[in-house]
């Protein structure tokens, strides 16, 4: 039993994680119908500046709580500046060519980030400290579950329940909804459909660097390639959860969280991706638009 | 035939040089893998040539090119014989040196190769003749499952690798020798590398009751599983091979390193002999050596030294010789075991103390 929390939790973990940049492609998908691959890149450049800031930081005299907060709040920021600019820069000119033009651009962006990284820092990999403290009330049930893996599934929690409510019930998120259902629609009725579509790729950009920030921190390692992998995990979790829902990502990313988990627990690690990527297929056969996905006539 | 043998190894007292055979690559795509072996032949016997010889006698290098072919080889091997080479130098490749292998053993020629890597090739016994001076394949997991039962005296071990070729083909190597030595092997199991974390494997090894991990493959997984074993307060011991024995692993891995260990070559570089034998390489063919050079410098020592202190070629004689006799070479201080395989080249333990790797003694 003991052994079966243990997976359930590291399983949960794992899937919080893809479900934090899921909510990215899934919102960016929701609103302008793109796969944004460069999206596994924002998760590595928030983790890269995440790094630098702490390292600078920590300098300063800076530890504990303030120092996890602070520095994870200049990685957001960075990032969310990275996938505004790439908007602008890669998507935009873009949006009225035909789909598969952003998508190409897209996927050359992620390839040029990767790159820069790799030239700008270093093709090493990189100790990443943890900034994320140990606490005392967690330490009788550490060897079942660490502060780290707490503060994973609370901080995607948060930020799910967050967004949830931002989109409900501010106006952006209104016009977010608007835009999703209906773009010319939208603009007709005054919405700024710009602005909605940088605000999708700021919000977006920021959750995949909280991701970042936090398995770096639990892990302890980060290198230039980190985002390719988890970019495609995450991918897979959005597109089984429904694309362009927003609790399909979580959902999708908590049940491949778990799958992985539990596949690699119970049968063997070496088929952690065939049930993974097996289970997709399975569910995409069953219901093509994902677990949650609404099945959208083509619009005229 | 036993008689016909009787008679040609009386027919080589009268021979007036000691005839060293050097068949191997020395055409062909393969060829830099081999002519190495042939400069470091002439170097070593020019060497002795010029002191006089040993026993009296000259050394004279009979060079055959079997272009690493196993076909090429066993006529190589053949015309070798033949030519009543005394003792043989090579082959290269595996494929050719197995070829050729039991040739020379009917006819009961010493055979020592710099190069071929091969493990069935004294694993098994087969070949009583054969000798070599490089590590098997299998030498970072013998030495790794070695070291686990004898020093460590773990009972229950879990085998992970990376599922890539140099983790994959050390694990099996490993797994078949735990087993083979009654040590339970609790888990052998595949990761993906790069994978986001790896803490349902680490239950794992946890929930089967593994007291040893031995990891084939690199560091960077291996420095996030270490880590997340020892956040998860598990004091399993972790083994691995020269792909984490890495200054990187340390300096991601930082303090979860500590106690870890792993097996890498033994250093040359500092050797004195093996510096000195590069430098005539330099200096006499005008470039720097190929691969297998240091290899094949040292074979070729460990060779004419057992002729030496055998008083003569004879096949039982040498055998003995080379192992019991130590020879200073530029690999280091070498003999043979029971199955050819070199003693004190190849592969030595390292722990992580105090964040340095340090040669476990």
């Amino acid at each position: 039993m003991e052994y079966f929390l243990e997976l359930f939790l590291g399983g949960l973990t794992r899937g919080s994680i893809y479900a934090l940049i899921a909510l990215g492609y899934t919102m960016v998908y929701g609103i302008i119908e793109l796969i944004n691959f460069a999206h596994g890149e924002i998760y590595m450049i928030g983790a890269f500046t995440a790094l630098i800031a702490a390292s600078v930081l920590s300098l300063l005299g800076l530890s504990g709580p303030s120092l996890l907060i602070l520095a994870g709040v200049i990685a957001v920021i960075y990032s969310s500046a990275y996938g505004y600019t790439i908007e602008k820069i890669a998507y935009k000119p873009l949006r009225q060519a035909q789909r598969l033009s952003p998508l190409i651009s897209a996927i050359g962006m992620s390839i040029f980030l990767q790159n820069y990284v790799l030239l700008a820092q270093t093709s090493d990999f990189l100790s990443f400290p943890a900034l994320i403290p140990e606490f005392g009330f967690m330490e009788p049930i550490s060897h079942i579950m660490q502060s780290s893996e707490l503060v994973i599934i609370v901080t995607t929690a948060l930020c799910t329940i967050l967004l949830t409510l931002f989109i409900k019930f501010t106006r952006i998120g209104k016009a977010m909804r608007a835009t999703a259902q209906d773009k010319t629609m939208a603009m007709l009725l005054g919405v700024n459909v710009n602005r909605v579509v940088s605000m999708t790729f700021i919000i977006g950009s920021a959750l995949a660097a909280v991701g970042g920030v936090l398995i770096s921190s639990h892990i302890g390692q980060i290198n230039f390639y980190i985002g390719f992998i988890a970019g495609i995990k995450a991918f897979t979790a959005a597109v089984l959860g429904g694309i362009g829902s927003i609790p399909g990502a979580v959902l999708g990313g908590l049940i491949l969280g778990w799958t992985e988990s539990f596949a690699t627990g119970y049968v063997s690690s070496d088929y952690e991706d065939v049930f993974a990527f097996g289970l997709l297929v399975f569910i995409l056969i069953f219901r093509p638009s994902g677990i949650l996905g609404k099945a959208s006539s083509e619009k005229v | 035939m036993v008689a016909l043998f009787v008679l040609f190894a009386g027919s080589i007292y009268a021979q007036d040089t000691i005839k060293l055979g050097v068949p191997g690559a020395h055409s062909g795509d393969l060829a830099s893998y081999g002519l190495p072996t042939v400069n470091a032949a002439k170097l070593v016997v020019d060497d002795i040539n010029a002191k006089g010889g040993i026993l009296g006698k000259k050394v004279e290098i009979i060079q055959e090119d079997d272009q690493c072919k196993p076909e090429v080889a066993a006529n190589v091997a053949n015309k070798l014989i033949s030519d009543n080479a005394d003792i043989i130098l090579g082959h290269i490749c595996s494929g050719a040196t197995k070829a050729a292998l039991g040739i020379y053993n009917d006819a009961k020629i010493v055979t020592m190769s710099p190069s071929a890597t091969n493990v069935d090739l004294t694993k098994n016994g087969d070949y009583p003749n054969f000798f070599r001076t490089i590590s098997p394949d299998d030498a970072q997991a013998s030495l790794q499952v070695d070291f686990a039962l004898n020093t460590l005296k773990v009972k229950k071990v879990a085998v992970i690798h990376d599922k890539g070729d140099y983790g994959k083909g050390l694990a099996e190597f490993a797994k078949g020798y735990f087993v083979e030595k009654g040590a339970e092997v609790v888990l052998f199991e595949g990761i993906t590398p790069g994978a986001v974390d790896y803490s349902a494997i680490v239950q794992k090894v946890k929930h089967r009751g593994a007291e040893a991990v031995v990891y084939g493959g690199y560091h960077p997984e291996a420095a996030k599983i270490v880590s997340q074993m020892k956040k998860k307060k598990m004091d399993t011991i972790f083994i691995s091979d020269d792909g984490v024995r890495d200054e990187t692993f340390i300096k991601v891995a930082g303090k979860y390193a500590e106690g870890v260990y792993a097996t890498g070559p033994i250093d040359t570089t500092k050797n004195p002999m093996a510096i000195a034998a590069s430098e005539q390489h330099k200096k006499v063919f005008g470039q720097e050596h190929g691969a297998f050079f240091l290899n094949a410098y040292a074979a070729t020592l460990c060779l004419l030294n057992a002729v030496e202190k055998a008083g003569s070629a004879d096949f039982d004689a040498v055998v003995k010789a080379l192992k019991t006799e130590w020879v200073e070479t530029p690999l280091g201080k070498i003999s043979f075991d029971e199955r050819g395989d070199a003693k004190g080249i190849g592969f030595s333990m390292y722990q992580v103390k105090n964040g340095v790797y340090v040669e476990v003694k």
